[in-house]
């Protein structure tokens, strides 16, 4: 979806204060929304994509008012209703009101370390690829109105294949409860003048982690 | 739902109270129903304040400028050669690693929501997230490191990798001059953690005891 959470090239937003010796967190509350979400995903209520996904539909007022643990609470909410996994009616009333829907598993606090090890999103292939390193790439001027990881600002212009990573679980089903429907997944490096116009910095570059659905042949030569 | 209590996050303390509430009751319903084990919560929170952070990627960065077959497999495979260090906190899959260089500087950013190699640095700081760096680096990296007090010569190129997928990356920083020598545990000492995001350089020697 071309939501408030694509900032990528957005202007306005002032500079980056970067706070000294900043704490983990910065209130109890905070470190409680982390754990949850993370539980709640080793439990298979929702997954990463879905997370992502309960965000970005925020009102964009909302997303850009509210902190970072505000958002994942709201998100979490959100996820929890949307999954059969709780009502709002339990929420405001701060107690559970029915019993809970299975789980596939619970987060213990014994298995904490290993719960907390990144899962893999690499999956077997369900076909060749269709580019290579080195393969002019054009990034498709798409708009799907779901949950998409191909930023607006890479949209409609050409790049290059610079690493091929094999076929990762694709977000854009995954969070929509589609199915991992693994695609082949790709480095694609733009340069500056291609993505920001003559007057931008030639030596910079810039590079997304692309699916094979994004992408589409480019002519050797533009 | 979606509704927040309030639009300004922490300015007042009465603001806070209520997200405290708001949460607790999340956490109630959760615990209530079976779905989460408060005391795996607190082990959560306990693993990213004490034991997960940028010391890790540190330490893989100090690896990596005294060990070249180190570098060279961590450049490589970045997730199997961390593999290989017994860390306190493993890296998972789809690690990369990138080395900067006197002509090209990399920068990490997630344009999109918030996508951080934790394991080798920990939760990401309140910027990393936040709509200006977003916004920002993919567009004027320059600018950002000009907000961090760097400033890099016009002839090194800038990378900026935007973490749109489940790969994951760390910067190698350059090694600072007048540490030959160094012991792997003092090298580490000079990489920061912006270092490793790539909006800001390893320490100076003569920074670290």
């Amino acid at each position: 979806m071309d939501g408030i959470h694509d900032l990528g090239g957005m202007d306005g937003f002032g500079r980056i204060d970067a706070e000294p010796d900043e704490p983990v967190f910065h209130a109890a509350w905070e470190g409680r929304v982390m754990a949850m979400q993370r539980a709640m995903m080793y439990a298979g209520a929702w997954n990463i994509d879905m997370l992502r996904y309960a965000q970005e539909r925020l009102p964009p007022q909302v997303y850009l008012g509210v902190s970072y643990y505000e958002r994942w609470a709201l998100a979490a909410e959100l996820s929890l209703v949307e999954r059969g996994c709780g009502g709002g009616d339990e929420l405001a009333a701060g107690h559970s009101l029915r019993p809970g829907k299975p789980l596939a598993r619970k987060l213990t606090a014994a298995a904490v370390g290993e719960g907390l090890l990144r899962g893999g999103y690499a999956r077997p292939a369900q076909g060749p690829a269709r580019f290579a390193p080195g393969d002019r790439v054009r990034a498709k001027n798409i708009h799907p109105p779901t949950h998409t990881r191909l930023p607006r600002y890479v949209r409609g212009h050409v790049g290059t294949v610079e690493r091929a990573h094999g076929c990762h679980v694709f977000p854009d089903s995954a969070a929509i409860d589609k199915g991992e429907n693994p695609q082949w997944l790709y480095t694609v490096r733009f340069d500056g003048p291609e993505l920001w116009g003559p007057d931008a910095d030639p030596t910079v570059s810039v590079s997304v982690e692309a699916f094979e659905p994004y992408l589409e042949p480019a002519p050797e030569s533009a | 739902m979606t509704e927040p209590d309030h639009t300004h996050a922490g300015e007042h303390g009465s603001e806070l109270s209520a997200m405290q509430l708001r949460v607790r009751a999340l956490e109630t319903v959760l615990t209530e129903k079976g779905y989460v084990d408060p005391a795996a919560l607190d082990a959560i929170i306990e693993t990213y304040e004490t034991r997960v952070g940028p010391h890790i990627g540190a330490r893989v960065v100090a690896k990596a400028w005294v060990d070249p077959d180190f570098k060279r497999a961590l450049l490589d495979d970045a997730s199997r050669a961390t593999g290989t260090l017994k860390l306190a906190n493993p890296a998972g899959d789809h690690l990369v690693a990138v080395e900067n260089t006197p002509t090209l500087h990399h920068m990490v950013v997630c344009t999109l929501c918030s996508c951080y190699p934790w394991d080798m640095l920990g939760l990401p700081p309140v910027w990393y997230k936040s709509a200006p760096y977003r916004s920002r680096a993919v567009k004027d990296p320059r600018g950002v490191l000009a907000d961090f007090g760097v400033t890099l010569p016009a002839s090194t190129a800038i990378r900026v990798w935007d973490s749109t997928a489940e790969t994951r990356f760390m910067v190698v920083p350059m090694r600072p001059a007048g540490t030959e020598g160094w012991s792997e545990e003092r090298l580490a000492q000079l990489v920061t953690r912006d270092s490793m995001i790539g909006t800001g350089l390893a320490r100076n020697a003569d920074e670290v005891a």
